[in-house]
């Protein structure tokens, strides 16, 4: 396996950016990539001299131990850069950061920042590839991939495949970034939730479905993906109480008969168990939770693979 | 000083037609279809350009006291005379807020030691613009002020806005309002829209201007006050102003250039020269601005010129600041974008620019007309400009239209008969 150069050095800020052929060349890579973590030596030697940062602005353990991950069984050099121990909490400036950052070397940077646009902002002060780990509300491409990637592996195929998204999706990055992905490999997405946590235009912008309604959300279902609802959605004055959200969005046992029968069932994580999924769903047969974490480093590894130019 | 303009094509009683205009003492000495004259000092050949009166700008914000780091009174009306303005209007919201007669003195005095403009002030509704108490406006009025607003704040209190209106009315102040529901409007970035969902930032309800417009033009209609909506942006805002018009309520709006041109698609590329309030808005409300203006449901054009520095637009949108710079781009792209491709006419954009603000704030009358202040400027339409950071006067460079080309070209601007920008 061999990058190509219209990988090279290319920024991922989102998947509209980049075409269906290549979101399959990047789901190849990461079957590659996945075979790879199933050795006794996880490591090859690809990326060594590289340097790989991630740059956190925003609180997330797990998403960066996967970027480190994937980058160090690629043999990259990582770095690390935390906003809760460091500068940006001082005061200093995104663009200082990053200017003293580039200064050190960096050849690709891995972002999670609480601000949209701000993957493009650090490209725009580097000049190095960027892959957006998260901006605000606007965009996690890596977790939709990894997505996409779990259902295919799973599947065999995507094109006609009924997702259900259930819960926030006004605050979720994770969705939209899914909807783009999704929509453009066939993948027919309905997502549900409250009017309050609904955002506007949902069906002009991405050509999905919206319903209010569980039961009519999961008809036909083939996958089932629960959302993590956020108790501060409550002071914003967005719904009443967990538990009454609970009552008519949570899936269980009861509220998954409605899609189809073995439905796989999806959670980005990390999961309220007993508000929005129930311990007897998420951890059933049919829950690939736990594979979608580990397929997360995969893609990840794929893509710093296919972006800094390596061989196999 | 004299200056005899010849041949230019000028804006006289809402027509144009060639004159020869002669500028003597500050003031226009004569219009006549040709002045010979032997004694003159400059002579300038208008032939093909067009001569306005200088244009007249009820909303800018020249940053001077407190962030003259963004703008300060010399350099803001420097960008005013290279946009063809010679008149502004300056919004109380500096650093300290101008509610009281000493800062309405500081601008005035700065203004007409350092400026290239005329500079009116506005002072504040309330206090410190924190819509607690009102403001000593019957003082600030002796000082000079033309009208009272809070601008880049919004009196939330409704029985207080009621009262500052009626206060002000006694006093015979206009008042400007920048009409935000702050719970409605909350973090919001850009326009709650299509945009706003794609791009996962807070959006910011067209209802937020909305409802603060509806209040307040029934509360202005209750109480007989003069009210003036400044930067309006929504459709729904403008049907508002329309039925409160033909009522005879006692109404006039003003419409920025970025939301007679430009829509929340802007915001796409999360360019924070997008970021301002109100928002860019849609395609539909765009439209009904620019019809309003036509038919003049819009009374003027203001450019809310907000001058903030490259440090703070270029960083994470959601921490930028809000506002865009307006006073050298105005004219030139409002004629290459509305006039040019025929959307409103050339008279109707320099009335809203000149005599249509003087009406709403009662300012001095600057028509072309022997014995009036010699504010003038000279524009050929058929050259171009560019804007770029080395052009742009203003001390910062926030637009939407840097680096871009557009028609006509701001060749001379002179206040009261001295040439305050003369183009190379």
């Amino acid at each position: 396996m061999e990058s190509t150069p219209q990988f090279i050095g290319r920024s991922l800020y989102d998947l509209d950016d980049y075409s269906a052929d290549e979101i399959m060349y990047i789901l190849e890579a990461a079957k590659g990539m996945k075979e790879i973590n199933l050795r006794e030596y996880k490591k090859i030697p690809t990326l060594r001299g590289k340097t790989v940062c991630t740059l956190f602005v925003e609180d997330s353990t797990r998403t960066r131990m996967s970027f480190e991950l994937a980058a160090s069984r690629l043999s990259a050099d990582v770095v690390s850069f935390q906003a809760t121990v460091s500068s940006l909490r001082k005061g200093e400036s995104l663009q200082d950061t990053v200017n003293t950052l580039n200064a050190m070397g960096i050849d690709l940077y891995c972002i999670r920042h609480s601000s949209p646009g701000s993957p493009q902002l650090v490209h725009k002060y580097s000049g190095k590839p960027v892959i957006n780990g998260g901006d605000g509300r606007h965009a996690h491409p890596t977790q939709a991939l990894l997505d996409i990637f779990s259902i295919w592996e799973r599947l065999g195929n995507l094109k006609g495949i009924k997702i259900t998204i259930v819960g926030d999706i006004l605050n979720s990055r994770v969705v939209r970034s899914d909807l783009i992905g999704m929509t453009k490999l066939g993948m027919e997405v309905t997502v549900c939730g409250p009017r309050t946590l609904m955002p506007a235009n949902m069906e002009q912008i991405y050509g999905c479905k919206v319903e209010y309604d569980l039961a009519e959300a999961l008809k036909d279902a083939d996958i089932v993906m629960g959302l993590r609802m956020q108790l501060e959605r409550m002071t914003e004055g967005l719904f009443p109480s967990l538990e009454e959200y609970s009552r008519h969005y949570v899936l269980s046992k009861e509220t998954i008969k409605f899609a189809k029968k073995d439905a796989l069932i999806m959670h980005p994580g990390p999961m309220n168990r007993g508000i929005e999924i129930l311990p007897e769903i998420a951890d059933s047969e049919q829950s690939i939770i736990v594979e979608q974490v580990a397929n997360g480093v995969a893609v990840r590894m794929a893509l710093m693979f296919l972006i800094l130019g390596g061989k196999l | 000083m004299t200056t005899l303009i010849k041949n230019g094509i000028a804006y006289i009683n809402n027509r144009f037609s060639r004159r020869d205009i002669l500028l003597k003492n500050g003031k226009i000495q004569r219009i006549a279809q040709t002045i010979n004259v032997e004694k003159v000092e400059q002579i300038i050949d208008a032939s093909g350009k067009y001569v306005f009166p200088g244009f007249v700008d009820i909303h800018t914000h020249l940053r001077d006291p407190g962030q003259t780091y963004k703008e300060d009174i010399a350099s803001g009306t420097r960008a005013a005379a290279h946009g063809g303005f010679t008149t502004l209007c300056t919004m109380p919201n500096t650093e300290p807020v101008v509610d009281n007669i000493a800062s309405v003195d500081y601008v005035q005095r700065r203004a007409k030691d350092l400026g290239s403009a005329k500079v009116y002030v506005i002072g504040a509704i309330t206090k410190k613009s924190e819509g607690l108490e009102i403001s000593e406006m019957a003082t600030m009025k002796s000082g000079g002020i033309v009208a009272v607003s809070d601008d880049g704040n919004c009196v939330q209190n409704a029985k207080l806005m009621l009262n500052c209106m009626r206060y002000a009315t006694n006093f015979g102040l206009p008042l400007i309002i920048h009409a935000e529901d702050y719970n409605l409007s909350g973090n919001g970035q850009i326009n709650a829209g299509k945009v706003a969902t794609k791009l996962g930032l807070s959006g910011i309800s067209p209802l937020a201007e909305e409802v603060i417009v509806a209040r307040d033009i029934m509360l202005a209609e209750n109480c007989g006050a003069k009210l003036h909506i400044a930067h309006i942006s929504t459709a729904r805002s403008l049907e508002l102003v329309r039925e409160a018009k033909e009522r005879g309520v006692k109404v006039t709006c003003e419409v920025t250039p970025h939301h007679l041109l430009l829509t929340e698609e802007a915001c796409l590329n999360f360019d924070t020269n997008t970021k301002m309030k109100p928002p860019l808005r849609t395609e539909k409300d765009r439209q009904a601005c620019v019809k309003a203006l036509k038919e003049g449901i819009i009374d003027c054009i203001a450019t809310d010129h907000a001058p903030h520095a490259d440090f703070e637009k270029t960083r994470e949108f959601d921490h930028a600041p809000f506002g865009i710079i307006g006073l050298e781009t105005a004219f030139p792209v409002l004629y290459h974008y509305l006039v040019k491709p025929g959307y409103i006419s050339l008279e109707r954009l320099i009335e809203a620019l000149t005599s249509a603000p003087v009406r709403v704030l009662n300012l001095p009358e600057n028509t072309l007309k022997a014995g009036n202040p010699a504010d003038i400027t000279i524009i050929d339409l058929d050259a171009e400009t560019t804007f770029t950071p080395e052009s742009i006067l203003s001390k910062s460079k926030n637009s939407p239209w840097m680096n871009q080309t557009v028609s006509s070209k701001v060749l001379y601007t002179f206040l009261e008969g001295r040439q305050t920008w003369k183009a190379e």
